[in-house]
């Protein structure tokens, strides 16, 4: 059966004079509503005798940026805890890389950092989350792949980690490459790309292998350490990760193949331009802080006016860059505010200094001979 | 209901659809059917509109295309080319496995553990109604957690094996490790398997010989021994047929297939002209497994490479990926032939004479500890890890709920019936076995039944440990791989809806006819 | 024959001697209870061989723990420093640091009494069901904190569970107007139909009406900043009470002799105990918002307490078939001699026995809906599973697994044995009462 034939309705809905044909799942149709929280919380319904708030009737219209403003709470897909990317803290205070990504975006957006409400989603719910509306920006390191831009119809803003899958092996096993792994039993995190990329890796080099799928992360530690399988595989990053919470990290060995390459970046909804360029933006503002020297420390003093015209541009002392994206003037200056500009955010996540210990590598600038480079402020 | 006497002559009134008891009925079903109906369409109204507006089809089209993911327990062939719809199949299995699996166990250990509760022994009753308490206290999903974490760190790992740290258990046959368990594997000639029938015959004779004895208990009074007879019974036969077999199977000459560039005559020619061997070993095939033993004994170096079955074994030459593999001399022809159809153009398929033979009716395949590159173990069947774990903290838990369903049963049986079993003089056991447990199970079936059907569904739960049941492909990596939840979910709920049904429909048309007669 | 030749005759009775030394005390009891044969001493020595390995492997592991450090390098130093290189000892610093949050989840810790509050609402509200000691007046804190508890969770005005109580109330008086005015079988519609429309229609207007003029408020709380063993309570709680109407009404429907209707209600019933609760969950998680019109989105804790409530409804009516199926016959046509029609009996009659009976059934249910709501952290759900994946994925605490899990598995065994107890007790009470 093909429910397809029965033909798209097509919902048109109107917003500010612009006729938009939203074919999107998030971008419900209703009317325009008074958006405050607390409105929306006494609208809840009743079910029963017992739920009340949590069926915040998410009444989204014409664009995520007007929902977002108007909701005052930027929701924000994260993982359910990736050492370094996010995780929650003593305090419950969401803090990590792609975090910090989320509080940037809301800090331009709605001016503070703090108005976001992060949604845990795993492999297998992160896609539905974003589709369904349930969050507006997914930063949980998701591969940037065609079928998920085309098929799943999502638009990844960008990159902001470039990752690579590869393999951990103890010492003691005594190899050097991952073409030596023949019968060994391979741990891998399900729910993403991995388990696909290993058996084309080891299909091409035709060797055989013992595939352990595994949820989370920490159990594949565990069973990783308790010698249950030989190798451990996952991205690059997380194996980092993961062998720098060993009690032994000297044990234990990166082989040199990276098998895949994987592009980790934020992604919104197709179909909503407006806000994908408002997140686009805002990651390639910390970018271009980095290259352009703007930090945390100066960026007060720099936000005063400089001779740098690009400098002015992103801090908002020149040009009209903020009111394009529908913004105020100051909006890269408060998402830089967050956690500096990306060379920071990097360092105080996953930097060489953390207990991850990840080198800039391929995520470098691409003046340093990597991979991170922005569009201008033009 | 009961009728009043209706007047005789009376038309009908559309009021009394509401008033008359006679119609009543029919209108508040008439009422519930339609407002049922309307709730359906609307529901799928919504995911019609819903889906539109997503750009989304409903179709199970994915179930054709090639998966792309390897399943590491796998009960019929599959590989990363197979399709989604294989997966599923292997899938399905495997949880159908680890239920079985799981209901005997638990079975075993709850009627212990049942009958240990009752025990006059106040430790060990004690002991038993902690391991009860605690387990079914906890969730089942932190069991499975737990014992996979005991089930790693506990056990010695396949390197520990080489080294000597660890040995293999009962006489050096199986291997308990945190790979898992191997045990040895049956391996039948090409006519091993007649033994099968010869085995069946054997245990139907066998009941024969115990009805026997019964009717002369009955006439007598006096049980006649059986034990000499039924040893008898089933080791003559069969002893007899497998040396017969194998004195066939003996004669059956070998022969080596390979696939190369140019003309090979013999092992050695293909060991001098390739670097190092690679054998095509194909699980449960006789004539592989003494190929293996006869380069072993040859003492030539090579590498192992095993498939699930010939077929695979064939493809596996014909592709390039292993250079020979051992076949029976009648069905060599055929072999060659099908290898042929398969390979490049310039790929030259032999065969020669292996000068070993099919060897016993049914051989035995022990495991062992690779002695190069990464340790592991081959040969003899795999019981993986996370299958043992899922299986251990299923029966566990399950055997708990169980232990209390056998006390119940156990208790529910009237004190006079033990009592009346003493005074027959019956040792507690034979009480036990004779008497009170043939009554008590009457008690027990139908909560058993629906624990089975608990383990079934929570086997649902190997995701956490890794195993490959129907969840994990289906609802898993399928699931996230097509983005088709729909799909996948209502064809998984349908899987595990047919499996409950079934044994839930078995286990009471069962519990039906055993079902003590009453009024 | 007589014997004349007695030589003695006792005239007194002997005076009672003690029982020989080995079947009295301390040493009776051991060899009655522990060695009474061979076999038995077998079992009892593999017994307490098996106690001792556990015990000596466990206690040592768990009272040598550390209870303050700032992560588990941390943890480990301190051990290494106190027991030796190499030496194994449990991390409870974790535990120390994360303990709140393990409880509460998110929930914002100057509100906590809201939640603690809200459980000792349910306890009053539960004490009249569950203790007969208990004042009948109870019964209004039972009627009421299905309202006042979602308050106190979630926040925001008063006026909405106030609204929301209302709608009983019409309901109640729609339906005996209609009930006067035309059949009661009309009433039942127009009634819940009045119910309905109130709800859904009306009562937001009402509330937010209200609320401008006279505000009266909680801070709100958005659920998902419920967590941990509060999120697996109130889970476990909805589910439980929620599904109790609807199990009444599945099990009244699954014995009726209208033939749709059974249908209907079988249907429901073995459909959703044949599936495994965590492919419910998985709907809930991707399915559900397929199902429902554009525009309506539910929250996922809302989305999941909806399907924990329909699984539970199918047990629910499963438990309660049982209780109706213990009444004896007599019961059903003594109501009928009395002449009572179908609801009449039902509510006067048969239910307030069949429930009694059913209580302890419903307990277990609940415990075992309880322990399922750990499934909600394969669904992404903060519980407290959910929790001990948040803790391990920080820098501090990764590789972190036995003290978390050990930890959550001991809570939980504390509330299931604790209700399981209280469970048996009940049964105990009510055999004695028949």
């Amino acid at each position: 059966m093909n429910w397809h034939t029965i033909g798209p309705t097509e919902r048109v809905t109107h917003a500010g004079g612009m006729k938009m044909g939203t074919n999107v799942p998030g971008s419900r149709c209703s009317t325009q509503r008074m958006y405050q929280e607390e409105v929306i919380m006494n609208k809840s319904v009743f079910f029963g005798a017992l739920t009340v708030a949590g069926l915040a009737a998410v009444a989204a219209s014409a664009g995520t940026l007007d929902d977002v403003k108007a909701r005052g709470k930027l929701n924000c897909g994260v993982s359910t805890g990736l050492v370094g990317f996010a995780a929650p803290d003593a305090s419950g205070r969401w803090a990590g890389f792609d975090v910090t990504i989320c509080r940037a975006v809301a800090a331009a957006v709605l001016g503070d950092q703090d108005a976001v409400e992060f949604v845990p989603t795993t492999g297998k719910t992160r896609f539905t989350a974003l589709a369904s509306g349930e969050v507006d920006l997914l930063a949980r390191n998701t591969t940037w792949t065609l079928s998920r831009d085309v098929d799943l119809k999502f638009t990844f803003i960008g990159v902001n980690y470039y990752d690579g899958q590869g393999f951990m092996a103890p010492k003691a096993l005594g190899i050097s490459s991952a073409k030596e792994l023949d019968g060994a039993t391979v741990c891998i995190q399900t729910g993403t790309t991995t388990e696909l990329n290993l058996a084309d890796f080891f299909r091409a080099n035709n060797i055989s292998y013992e595939p352990v799928p595994i949820e989370t992360n920490a159990e594949a530690q565990q069973q990783y350490l308790a010698g249950a399988c030989d190798v451990f595989t996952t991205d690059a990053s997380g194996l980092a990760a993961t062998r720098a919470a060993f009690e032994s990290p000297g044990d234990h060995v990166l082989l040199p193949e990276i098998i895949s390459k994987e592009p980790l970046g934020p992604l919104v909804r197709h179909g909503d331009n407006e806000w994908g360029d408002i997140v686009r933006w805002t990651l390639n503002a910390l970018i271009s802080a980095e290259e352009l020297g703007i930090t945390s420390a100066n960026l007060a003093e720099l936000s005063a006016g400089t001779n740098n015209p690009e400098v002015n541009r992103i801090l908002g002392s020149e040009g009209n860059m903020g009111e394009m994206l529908g913004l105020d003037a100051a909006w890269a200056a408060r998402a830089i505010a967050v956690g500096g500009n990306y060379a920071e955010v990097f360092e105080t996540n996953i930097g060489e200094n953390t207990p991850i210990g990840l080198s800039r590598g391929l995520n470098a600038l691409w003046t340093d001979g990597g991979l991170i480079y922005s569009p201008p402020f033009r | 209901m009961t009728t009043l006497t209706d007047p005789p002559q009376e038309s009908f009134r559309l009021s009394m659809l509401l008033y008359d008891s006679r119609y009543r009925s029919m209108t508040i079903q008439v009422i519930v059917m339609i407002l049922f109906m309307l709730g359906a369409a609307w529901l799928i109204n919504n995911v019609i509109i819903n889906f539109a507006d997503a750009g989304k089809t409903f179709s199970f089209g994915f179930l054709g295309q090639s998966a792309d993911y390897d399943i590491s327990q796998r009960l019929i062939e599959y590989s990363s080319v197979s399709t989604h719809g294989r997966a599923a199949v292997v899938g399905v299995l495997n949880t159908l496995l680890v239920a079985v699996m799981g209901c005997i166990a638990a079975t075993v250990i709850g009627v212990f553990v049942g009958i240990l509760r009752l025990s006059n022994n106040w430790i060990v009753s004690r002991l038993a109604a902690v391991y009860v308490e605690s387990l079914r206290n906890v969730p089942v999903l932190l069991w499975i957690v737990l014992t996979m974490a005991i089930v790693a760190e506990a056990l010695p790992t396949p390197i520990m094996f080489r080294g000597g740290e660890a040995t293999m258990s009962l006489f050096d046959t199986v291997v308990v490790s945190n790979r898992g368990i191997f045990i040895p594997r049956l391996v039948p000639s090409s006519y091993g398997l007649l033994l099968i029938p010869v085995i069946i015959a054997s245990l139907f004779g066998l009941r024969l010989l115990g009805k026997r004895a019964n009717r002369i208990q009955e006439k007598t009074g006096n049980r006649p021994s059986t034990l000499l007879a039924s040893i008898g019974i089933v080791v003559v036969p069969a002893v007899v047929v497998f040396f017969g077999l194998s004195a066939i199977s003996s004669n059956n000459q070998q022969v080596f297939v390979t696939s190369g560039v140019g003309e090979i005559g013999s092992v050695s020619d293909l060991a001098e002209s390739e670097k190092r061997i690679s054998y095509c070993h194909a699980s449960g095939s006789a004539a592989s497994l003494n190929g293996l033993r006869h380069l072993e004994e040859l003492g030539i170096t090579f590498k192992r490479k095993n498939y699930f079955n010939i077929s695979a074994a064939e493809t596996a030459l014909a592709t390039g990926k292993c250079g020979l593999m051992a076949t029976s001399q009648s069905g060599s022809e055929q072999v060659v032939q099908r290898v042929s159809s398969q390979v490049k153009d310039g790929v030259i398929v032999s065969s020669f004479a292996g000068e070993f033979t099919e060897g016993r009716a049914m051989e035995i395949e022990f495991p062992v500890v690779t002695q190069k590159g990464i340790a592991k173990f081959e040969g003899g069947t795999h019981l993986r890890n996370s299958l043992i774990a899922l299986w251990l903290a299923l029966s566990l838990y399950t055997a708990a709920f169980i232990a209390e369903i056998v006390r119940a049963g156990i208790l529910a049986v009237s004190h006079g019936q033990t009592e009346a079993a003493n005074a027959l003089g019956l040792r507690s056991g034979k009480t036990l076995r004779l008497v009170v447990l043939p009554q008590a199970m009457r008690v027990i079936f139908p909560p058993l039944i629906s624990q089975y059907l608990n383990l079934t569904k929570n086997s649902s739960l190997a995701i956490a440990v890794g195993y490959m049941d129907v969840t994990g492909t289906l609802g898993g990596i399928t699931l996230n791989q097509t983005g088709r939840e729909m799909e996948t979910l209502l064809l998984l709920m349908a899987v595990y809806l047919v499996i409950s049904l079934t044994v839930s429909t078995a286990m009471n048309a069962y519990n039906e006819r055993t079902k003590l007669k009453e009024r | 024959m007589a014997n004349t030749e007695i030589s003695f005759v006792r005239t007194e009775m002997l005076q009672e001697q003690a029982p020989p030394a080995l079947n009295v005390g301390l040493v009776g009891w051991v060899r009655g209870n522990l060695f009474p044969d061979v076999l038995s001493g077998i079992l009892t020595v593999v017994a307490l061989y098996l106690i001792y390995s556990l015990l000596s492997g466990l206690l040592p592991w768990v009272f040598g723990g550390v209870w303050n450090a700032g992560s588990l390098s941390e943890c480990r130093e301190i051990i290494a420093a106190a027991h030796g290189e190499g030496a194994e000892a449990a991390c409870w610093a974790v535990i120390h640091e994360r303990f709140w949050q393990l409880m509460y989840g998110f929930y914002p810790d100057h509100l906590y009494w809201r939640p603690n509050l809200a459980l000792v609402l349910l306890f009053a509200a539960i004490a009249p069901v569950l203790f007969e000691g208990a004042p009948r007046k109870m019964f209004w804190i039972t009627a009421a904190s299905p309202f006042i508890i979602p308050w106190l969770l979630w926040g925001g005005t008063v006026w909405v569970p106030i609204m929301a109580a209302m709608g009983f109330v019409i309901g109640y008086f729609v339906y005996k107007l209609v009930a006067q005015v035309s059949s009661n079988l009309l009433g039942l519609i127009a009634g819940p139909l009045a119910l309905v429309i109130w709800w859904l229609f009306l009562s937001s207007y009402a509330s937010s009406g209200l609320a401008s003029v006279i505000p009266l408020e909680l801070e709100p709380v958005a659920s998902r900043k419920f967590g941990g063993f509060m999120l697996a309570i109130l889970l476990g709680v909805t589910g439980i009470s929620m599904s109790f109407p609807i199990g009444i009404v599945l099990a009244l429907g699954r014995q009726s002799n209208l033939v749709i209707i059974k249908a209907l209600c079988v249907g429901f019933i073995e459909f959703i105990r044949g599936v495994p609760l965590i492919t419910l969950l998985f709907v809930a998680q991707v399915m559900l918002s397929y199902f429902l019109p554009a525009g309506t989105d539910f929250d996922i804790i809302l989305r999941v307490m909806i399907m924990i409530t329909l699984f539970a409804s199918a047990y629910m009516a499963e438990v309660i078939r049982g209780g109706l199926a213990a009444l004896p016959t007599g019961q059903y046509e003594g109501a009928d001699s009395l002449g009572l029609d179908y609801w009449q009996a039902q509510r006067l009659i048969i239910m307030p026995q069949a429930l009694k009976i059913s209580i302890p059934g419903i307990v277990s249910t609940f415990i075992g809906l309880f322990k399922d709501t750990t499934l909600v952290s394969i669904i992404s759900l903060s519980d407290p599973i959910g929790w001990v994946k948040f803790i391990q994925a920080n820098a501090e605490w990764n590789g972190i697994v036995w003290e978390l899990y050990g930890f959550v598995a001991f809570v939980f065994f504390l509330f299931c044995f604790g209700m399981s107890r209280y469970s048996m007790y009940l049964e105990r009470k009510l055999k004695t009462g028949h």
